[in-house]
């Protein structure tokens, strides 16, 4: 680099920059989660719906599936399931349940896990309730995920 | 070595090393399950093997970076680390805690984890990359305390330089990012959207900032180009990193329910990440152009500007792919983004660390460098593991595309199995050159062993 431009100079754009644009960070940040009401569907968000959140943490759902595009993409999307599934939570719940206990040969498999009746209507109302969160442009771009 | 007590760098990544090879093993199970998806199910479903996976490649870097800065903090700061007992008794620490850590995942299933460990009293489990135990994620905590008060303290009582104080910014970032881990609300989108301040901000921020100054200390060694002219290009190089970084972090806010503001900003912003990366490249080559001795580690100055290279590639190039909100729409989670993820981890942060090692091991161990057959192995396990990672890339990356056309683009969308079925070619060449990958490994961990006049077969 040329002999003009100093190493001050480079050390006050690290440090101006930075905190310039956290700043401004800091600000859209305040803004997103203020407004965050209209899209976020927590006006659905039961005590059902957040022990269903704390079951899908609980058994590492992330683990294999996306939720909203993130997690592993070794199963299917699940942020949309409730769409996909015709809008049932019946259909959710007794997809989990029949899992065989021991995979199904050459395919990958989800575990059985055992819920309880309450734990999978948790679990249902918690994929209903993400599935309402209103995403831009409707992401995912079809009901596949 | 100048001082004595840089010397505990040597426990760190010995360790990180080991954790390294137990990272790639899970991922070749990871691999197969893949396509044959009944491997070791039950026993070792596919969340667990990721889990491992991913939570070992973050443990075994952080070990990289802890012991680099107990390696060049000494040196920079012209002084003794200013407790190598701390550094060592952390060291014992965290590798107990990391390892029962792993032992969970594998010997119990993670519900039950969960319960053992308390999760309730503050959930923190079950989110991607933060799957650790809430005691676990507390220890990390301690751990990064202790370790950023021993360091922190040799700088502030030594010589301060650009490098200490990039590094020390980045560690101190580091720590406090990890704090959002702890935040975990019932409601999704508030969830998401502080997740991204760990992850987002760690391996789009503060990572890169720890980057610049192992790679600027290690230039600076092995070229003997002037300190004053390195310097000039860390701050620029990390200057554009922030600028671009902190609200490139908009590129995870196009689909969580965030308003519509984060397409263009994350979009613009996020398209300017690769701009400190491409510097870095032509920081690393002009420096050893212009270098004023021949350092008699060619290793290290092969991992150095192997760094630099896939680093922009894997994070630069292949960031940029899919990260502009239009394309983004097709291609958020699908194999493009497990494409990207693993090159970027690989040229950025697993290649800086092992030029460290590359360039410390060596003088920790008695040496300026290694002998010239031992060097030749280590050559030859670079471009191993490097080939192969591109390919490993490329081929998920093809697997991205088909998949993106079959399951989200086409007029008739098929369900993922269906579309996962019918590309599970790429998931197959994706395990060969994963295998490959382990080869190289497994050549690199013999250059270590390696005497002089000792027949290789390479």
């Amino acid at each position: 680099m040329r002999e003009t431009f100093t190493k001050s100079m480079a050390r006050n754009i690290y440090y101006g920059g930075a905190a310039f644009f956290f700043l401004i960070f800091l600000a859209l940040t305040f803004d997103t989660v203020s407004g965050l009401s209209k899209t976020d569907n927590s006006q659905n968000l039961t005590g059902q719906v957040a022990e269903g959140k704390r079951l899908w943490e609980k058994n590492d759902c992330i683990g294999c599936h996306t939720l909203i595009g993130e997690g592993a993409y070794f199963a299917p999307e699940l942020g949309n399931v409730f769409t996909r599934f015709g809008g049932s939570t019946e259909a959710i719940k007794a997809f989990i349940k029949s899992r065989p206990k021991n995979g199904i040969p050459n395919r990958r498999s989800m575990p059985q896990f055992n819920f309880s009746d309450e734990e999978l209507e948790a679990i249902a109302q918690f994929l209903k309730y993400v599935d309402g969160i209103t995403t831009a442009r409707d992401w995912p771009p079809n009901k596949q995920g | 070595m100048k001082y004595k007590s840089q010397a505990v760098a040597k426990l760190y990544f010995t360790a990180a090393i080991g954790l390294f090879v137990g990272q790639i093993l899970f991922g070749l199970i990871m691999g197969l399950q893949y396509v044959a998806g009944d491997f070791l199910f039950p026993e070792i479903p596919f969340n667990v093997a990721r889990m491992v996976h991913t939570n070992l490649l973050i443990v075994w870097l952080l070990f990289g970076f802890m012991g680099s800065a107990y390696y060049l903090v000494p040196e920079e700061s012209e002084r003794e680390l200013f407790s190598p007992m701390l550094a060592k008794l952390m060291f014992w620490v965290f590798l107990v805690a990391g390892a029962l850590t792993i032992l969970g995942y594998l010997l119990v299933p993670y519900a039950t984890l969960a319960d053992i460990t308390m999760n309730d009293l503050l959930p923190t489990m079950g989110r991607e990359f933060l799957e650790q135990p809430t005691i676990t994620k507390l220890g990390i905590v301690v751990v990064a305390l202790a370790f950023l008060y021993n360091i922190g303290m040799t700088i502030l009582t030594g010589r301060k330089t650009v490098i200490n104080l990039v590094l020390i910014t980045g560690l101190i970032g580091l720590a406090v990012f990890f704090l959002f881990s702890f935040y975990n609300p019932d409601n999704l989108v508030m969830d998401k959207y502080f997740w991204w301040w760990v992850v987002h901000l760690w391996v789009e921020g503060v990572w890169e900032l720890i980057l610049g100054a192992i790679l600027a200390f290690v230039l600076i060694k092995i070229t003997g180009v002037d300190r004053e002219i390195i310097e000039k290009w860390l701050y620029i190089i990390i200057a554009m990193t922030l600028i671009t970084g902190i609200i490139g972090t908009g590129h995870h806010f196009f689909w969580i329910g965030t308003p519509d503001y984060w397409q263009w900003l994350g979009s613009v912003f996020s398209a300017m990440e690769p701009i400190p990366f491409f510097m870095m490249t032509l920081f690393a080559f002009n420096m050893v152009n212009k270098r004023r001795r021949e350092h008699p580690n060619k290793a290290a100055t092969l991992w150095a500007l192997g760094t630099a290279v896939m680093a922009f590639l894997g994070a630069g190039v292949w960031g940029f792919l899919h990260t502009l909100a239009p394309v983004n729409y097709y291609t958020h989670g699908t194999q493009i983004t497990a494409a990207h993820g693993h090159m970027a981890f690989y040229g950025a942060y697993v290649m800086v660390v092992l030029t460290m090692i590359s360039y410390a091991m060596p003088i920790m161990r008695g040496n300026k460098a290694n002998n010239e057959r031992a060097q030749v192995l280590e050559m030859w396990s670079f471009w191993f593991m490097t080939v192969s990672m591109v390919f490993i890339t490329l081929f998920l990356t093809g697997a991205g595309i088909m998949q993106v056309y079959l399951q989200r683009y086409s007029d008739a969308p098929i369900a993922f199995m269906a579309a996962q079925d019918k590309i599970a070619i790429f998931y197959w060449m994706r395990e060969i050159a994963g295998l490959v990958f382990l080869v190289g490994l497994v050549l690199y961990v013999m250059s270590f062993f390696v005497k002089p006049g000792v027949k290789v077969n390479a």
